[in-house]
């Protein structure tokens, strides 16, 4: 996962490059932990450009980042997901909570 | 011996998180004999994902055991089955319940039995506390006709 933050707009950009699993979000999510509490950024956005799949731990892992960026004061936002994953993003009723552009 | 079925497959590995992808890869090459869409194909994946993260996570609660595959194909359907020899599930219906988790200080987001029922068209659990659990899965891949342009990208 790549991190760029850009502080006029204190906005947090994290760029998923891998596959979302249950082996994989581990990591993942402590350096989205560790990059959200550094900046406490206004808005958190998930680049989901380089994610090719995801199941229901890719689900556990962003509500729990969405949990902590609120709490800190922010927003959370996802982009260029693709089909497939947006499919499981729906059955969850993620785009009630987090918003995909 | 004669097998009823058109193909079948076998696997066991170690319940190990980074064989997840392993067993999601290898399950689809094996469907991919059917000539699945790409959408039919992401929805196998991604419901043999849970199957294998549940032994992982629940069935051995990350102790060190077996997850076992077993594939079939018969009438333009892949059956799958994913089992361990793990602790197994007291309350199967409560477990299927959308976001019900028994974990829930792992961020789990519950989903995992909805995602894969609704990805495929059947999904059985079986399981004997103490013994493990079984989830049978059913997929009927559609065969589509393909156009003329495309038989002859393919010749």
């Amino acid at each position: 996962m790549n991190s760029k933050y850009i502080a006029e707009d204190k906005l947090l950009l994290l760029e998923i490059n891998e596959e979302l699993d249950h082996h994989t979000t581990e990591t993942i999510r402590r350096k989205a932990d560790f990059e959200i509490e550094k900046y406490m950024p206004k808005k958190t956005i998930f680049d989901f450009n380089g994610v090719t799949f995801m199941d229901s731990a890719g689900i556990g892992m962003l509500l729990g980042r969405y949990k902590i960026a609120k709490m800190l004061g922010g927003s959370v936002e996802m982009i260029n997901v693709k089909p497939s994953i947006k499919k499981v993003f729906d059955m969850c009723g993620i785009p009630k909570i987090i918003k995909i552009s | 011996m004669k097998s009823i079925y058109e193909n079948e497959m076998k696997l066991e590995f170690l319940s190990k998180s980074n064989n997840e992808a392993f067993a999601r890869i290898a399950v689809a090459a094996f469907a991919s004999q059917l000539d699945p869409t790409l959408e039919e194909l992401a929805d196998i994946k991604t419901a043999v994902s849970e199957a294998v993260t549940n032994c992982i996570i629940h069935g051995y609660e990350d102790m060190e055991g077996i997850v076992k595959i077993e594939s079939r194909i018969y009438d333009n359907t892949i059956e799958i089955e994913i089992s361990d020899s793990g602790k197994g599930i007291e309350d199967i219906k409560t477990a299927r319940e959308p976001l019900y988790t028994s974990k829930p200080n792992l961020e789990r987001s519950g989903m995992g039995f909805t995602i894969m029922e609704s990805f495929m068209d059947e999904m059985k659990v079986e399981s004997i506390l103490g013994m493990g659990t079984k989830v049978t899965m059913k997929k009927a891949i559609k065969k589509y006709e393909k156009s003329k342009e495309e038989e002859c990208m393919y010749v």
